[in-house]
């Protein structure tokens, strides 16, 4: 027998189920009285630096419904590329910039949105450079482990060509599911397939 | 005992250790399971940093389900939920977020969409939240939660769960999984606990009686700890092309 590996096996995966909301969102629910405010409600505060954008969009399934139900967790770098995180060592990023947020589906539309700043691109330590995107876990349920995806940006034409992550992606056609469309000034679409011919890139990273 | 490092690639995922996307067993999964493979790279900084949440959020009766509602106690039987997030490596990872919900005593969410005929305890709220300590410890006060029906299969009961969610270090750290009791018949039959393949990674949200933290006369105690991905640490790291 050789040495034994005493590394310790992830938690595995359970999905977040239809009442996820009690526990991450109770205030948007109704549930008052426990916190003051719900967790992750904007990744920004006044005087961020950075053009403000919102994003829209839905979550659809492989039939073509739009969930109802669907949590998503956001995760940005500030204006300049910095994530306002402790793990940030390249430099100290923009107080006004929170970078998270918990973005919730309409109940009865489906529709969720984002407001927040556009994020810079991301040098990475070992080279390269990301185009400016947002990371995203989404949860509901009947999704059994929270998907990764990401939102990049169409209109960074440029940032994208050369980004790292989107070169990963060997299926070029599939590329666009993970761009934002301007629909108008400072207005983005975004719209998760989470199966089907136009489904949208998930990662694991 | 040294913390989990904050910085650092990930640990990549044990994709067999998790439930796949699609299991049929589990109806709703079918539509919404993506069925191309998943774009397989190694973690960036975009996954190896993430939020930070400190104890000075947290309100005193946070993590007491039995009173954060509204201050009067819940019905139901009154457990401690315990336990300690670590890392792959064994290493505790102190100062992040633990947020858990459930059903109360009789099985119902406080929940628009919940129509369960068992009836709404007017003192229970259902979620609470907490920081892990310095040894990435956390603890919450709650009741048992009720099995309950779901409409699945024609007869499917959730076992008794409390929904768990927990944020590490890092973004790709993310987790939200369930804690089932020790013994619940129910476990066995769920069909949401059937989608992890693997019946010894089942065993590891299966929470055990611990009556070395039941507090006599007053209230039982069941451990959880929950483990979230690695970071790999070595001197290799960060290196040059070409090097
Ligand atoms: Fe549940």
């Amino acid at each position: 027998m050789p040495q034994p590996l005493d590394y310790l096996p992830e938690s595995p995966s359970q999905t977040a189920g239809p009442y996820v909301h009690i526990g991450l969102v109770p205030n948007l629910l109704g549930n008052t009285g426990i916190y003051p405010e719900d967790l992750g409600r904007s990744p920004i505060r006044d005087g961020a630096k950075g053009q403000r954008i919102s994003i829209t969009g839905h979550v659809r399934d492989g039939a073509g419904m739009i969930l109802r139900d669907a949590l998503i967790e956001s995760w940005q770098a500030d204006a300049a590329g910095l994530y306002p995180s402790p793990g940030e060592r390249r430099g100290t990023a923009d107080p006004n910039v929170t970078g998270w947020a918990r973005i919730v589906a309409d109940f009865n539309t489906g529709d969720w949105r984002l407001t927040t700043i556009k994020p810079g691109p991301v040098a990475l330590p070992q080279g390269g450079v990301m185009a400016p995107h947002i990371s995203l876990w989404i949860v509901a349920r009947g999704i059994n482990t929270g998907l990764q995806t990401r939102i990049c940006f169409e209109d960074e034409a440029e940032a994208n060509a050369a980004c790292p992550v989107l070169a990963r992606i060997e299926h070029k056609a599939r590329i666009p599911t993970l761009l934002a469309k301007a629909t108008g000034a400072g207005e983005y679409r975004f719209d998760i397939v989470l199966q089907g011919p136009d489904e949208t890139v998930f990662f694991d990273i | 005992m040294s913390d989990a490092p904050t910085t650092g690639p990930l640990i990549a995922r044990n994709r067999l250790w998790h439930p796949p996307a699609y299991t049929p067993g589990y109806k709703t999964s079918v539509t919404r399971a993506p069925s191309r493979a998943l774009v397989a790279m190694g973690s960036t900084l975009s996954e190896e940093t993430g939020p930070a949440f400190g104890r000075d959020m947290l309100g005193e009766l946070d993590n007491n389900l039995i009173l954060n509602f509204t201050g009067q106690p819940a019905i139901g039987e009154r457990i401690i939920v315990h336990g300690r997030v670590l890392d792959e490596t064994a290493r505790p990872v102190p100062g992040v977020l633990v947020e858990i919900w459930q059903a109360n005593a009789g099985g119902r969410y406080r929940h628009k969409k919940d129509g369960y005929t068992a009836p709404l305890d007017p003192n229970f709220g259902g979620c609470g939240r907490t920081v892990t300590n310095a040894e990435g410890r956390y603890e919450f006060l709650t009741i048992r939660p009720g099995a309950y029906p779901w409409p699945n299969g024609v007869n499917d009961w959730r076992p008794m769960h409390i929904h768990v969610s927990v944020f590490g270090s890092g973004f790709g750290q993310r987790l939200i999984t369930q804690m089932y009791f020790e013994g619940d018949p129910l476990i066995k039959r769920c069909p949401i606990v059937n989608t992890i393949p693997d019946p010894a990674a089942i065993d590891r949200l299966v929470a055990p009686l611990d009556m070395g933290m039941a507090i006599p006369m007053d209230c039982l105690a069941y451990r959880f700890d929950i483990v979230l991905r690695g970071r790999r640490q070595t001197h290799f790291e960060n290196r040059r092309e070409g090097m």
